[in-house]
């Protein structure tokens, strides 16, 4: 039996033979189509070490939820993925970062084109100050030649497939500030999904949104999976119970279990593991 | 323990605040007020003729505003286009790219800039700048582009547009200075995502970061606008005060500030004084024009791009 949870959409890419099963029952702890994995990864903000030897394999088109409590090392570990920790000084790390196979640590990897297949969705929208098409438009623009008639289908589709283009299409030209939290947000996601990536990262994206719009946009995790491989960093256990394949959980920088949802959620093999999940600390 | 007995204060710091607030306005309505008064004699004589005439002749008591706005305004510009992508490069590498060390090094020595009085500036105008520029600068222009009008005639230094380059070094640090403050409080989280979308960062600067500041951009730029337009002493040291209009940026001209600083003690005449009273309502009107541009140009991009704030 093939792992689908929502149905497949027409043309998405065939996911991984992995069973739905195995997963669930946890007789498969680790994904067999690894799309991101890392290796030995540690991070410094200056001398200060936050993370310490993470080993972690991101499955292709499944969900991979982070929890941990605050300050363990989640977002940490998320930024290295598109290595926009490189923007601040003093942050470095060692180790590797394998996305299909490639370390996008090295330095021969072109950050710009990384961060076009690995987007990024924050805790707060980030609308851009421009209107709702230019903000979709932002990326396209960055990172194709486009003529005018197909950046409008491109924009169409991105908002479309963010579940947006009914709530914008009258309104394309207003500023993208003007929208609702939620839309703000489903906003950054179609402006992520526009540019066609490969991974999405989302560093707890719905901490900033009412409980409605929250769960509008966990459906559309749901449905974006089938196309994309979504690494999502939640302080919600819940959340990340009903959306994610798999969780990693960190504590203190390491990577403390990782393995199929259920079963971190049921019968986890660490007593810290179990003692998070069933709020004795965090 | 005692209880304290409340006196509510609120009232009494709204009026204060209030009365604050409307001493502004009578204060700039009582400027306006006395420099109409002052300028009647001319305003009467020379009616709406004062504007566009450009002579300027104490001897026989004819005069127009026309060559002293053409300075002033073409000496702002001049600064501005210099100062303004100036500041806005070096606000932008002390927020972005320096290291911190080096930014506050810069950035102190920009703010002192700041602190040097403008008759400083004037004198190292006249006296280094000046024969600097007729040395070295004005002949190169003038060779680079045999025949354009704007760098013909003799380079003799002082001028339209030494005028123009110490206006932009003396607005320079208030620009920068606001425009970097400006730049530093642009969320984190909106440039990491513009630079999470595969963005450089000039991308990031030109299409996110300065349209989110653009109001506190456009507003440092006012802020220097209105020094510029009204600089005094280092301008009539370097501007050459002559009253007639020359295409030339390297032919002496005046503003009507350095016309004021220069003839105010000479203008015995009613009439004359009028003249000069008037053209300090024209600066007046014009600094007013510009703002009201300026505040109609912000509202628009405004309703375009979203409030940001």
């Amino acid at each position: 039996m093939m792992l689908t949870t929502s149905g497949n959409l027409p043309g998405s890419p065939q996911t991984a033979p992995l069973t739905l099963s195995a997963i669930k029952a946890g007789t498969s702890p680790v994904p067999k189509e690894i799309k991101i994995a890392t290796r030995g990864l540690n991070f410094y903000y200056g001398t200060h070490q936050a993370l310490f030897e993470n080993h972690l394999q991101i499955a292709t088109n499944r969900v991979t939820a982070i929890i941990g409590p605050s300050g363990c090392g989640k977002s940490t570990h998320l930024r290295t993925y598109n290595r926009i920790f490189e923007l601040y000084r003093g942050q470095t790390v060692s180790g590797e970062v394998l996305l299909d196979g490639q370390n996008i640590l090295d330095s021969s990897c072109n950050v710009l084109e990384l961060r076009r297949k690995v987007g990024m969705i924050f805790q707060k929208p980030t609308p851009f100050p421009m209107s709702v098409f230019d903000n979709i438009a932002y990326g396209l623009k960055q990172h194709y030649r486009i003529n005018r008639s197909d950046l409008r289908d491109r924009v169409e589709k991105a908002l479309q497939q963010a579940a947006l283009w009914d709530d914008v299409k009258d309104k394309l030209n207003h500023p993208g500030t003007a929208l609702s939290g939620g839309q703000q947000q489903r906003l950054c996601i179609a402006r992520a999904i526009a540019v066609e990536p490969e991974v999405l990262l989302m560093d707890e994206p719905t901490s900033a949104i009412d409980p409605v719009a929250t769960s509008r946009i966990e459906e559309l995790i749901d449905i974006l999976k089938e196309r994309y491989t979504i690494v999502i960093v939640t302080h919600n256990m819940q959340q990340a119970a009903r959306i994610s394949d798999f969780t990693a959980f960190f504590y203190q920088g390491k990577i403390i279990e990782f393995g199929a949802t259920r079963k971190i959620f049921t019968n986890p093999d660490n007593r810290q593991t179990q003692d998070y999940i069933t709020g004795r600390f965090g | 323990m005692q209880p304290k007995t409340h006196t509510n204060l609120d009232p009494t710091f709204r009026w204060l605040t209030l009365a604050s607030g409307l001493g502004v306005v009578l204060l700039v309505a009582g400027i306006l007020y006395t420099l109409v008064i002052g300028a009647m004699p001319a305003l009467k004589h020379f009616g709406f003729g004062f504007l566009v005439s450009q002579s300027w002749d104490p001897a026989f008591m004819e005069f127009g505003a026309l060559s002293s706005v053409y300075g002033t305004l073409i000496s702002t510009a001049i600064g501005m286009l210099i100062a303004v992508p100036l500041s806005l490069v070096i606000a932008l590498f002390l927020v972005e790219l320096a290291p911190p060390a080096v930014s506050r090094l810069a950035g102190g020595a920009i703010e002192l800039l700041a602190a040097i009085p403008s008759i400083i500036y004037g004198m190292w105008g006249l006296f280094v700048f000046a024969p600097f520029l007729a040395d070295h600068v004005q002949p190169r222009l003038a060779e680079l582009i045999p025949g354009f009008p704007l760098f013909e005639g003799p380079p003799m230094g002082i001028g339209m547009l030494s005028a123009g380059i110490i206006l932009a070094l003396m607005v320079l640090p208030f620009i920068t200075s606001v425009t970097r403050d400006v730049f530093q409080m642009v969320p984190a989280v909106v440039k990491e995502s513009a630079y999470g979308m595969g963005s450089t960062t000039w991308e990031v600067t030109r299409k996110v970061t300065i349209p989110y500041g653009i109001q506190g951009v456009v507003g440092a730029c006012f802020l220097g606008l209105g020094r510029a337009i009204g600089e005094t002493m280092a301008v009539t040291f370097v501007i050459g005060n002559r009253h007639e209009i020359s295409a030339s940026l390297f032919a002496a001209g005046n503003s009507i500030a350095s016309t004021l600083a220069n003839e105010f003690t000479e203008a015995s005449d009613e009439l004359y004084l009028g003249a000069l009273i008037e053209l300090g309502l024209v600066l007046f009107g014009v600094t007013l024009l510009l703002q009201l541009v300026a505040r109609w140009w912000l509202r628009r991009t405004a309703r375009k791009m979203g409030a940001v704030r």
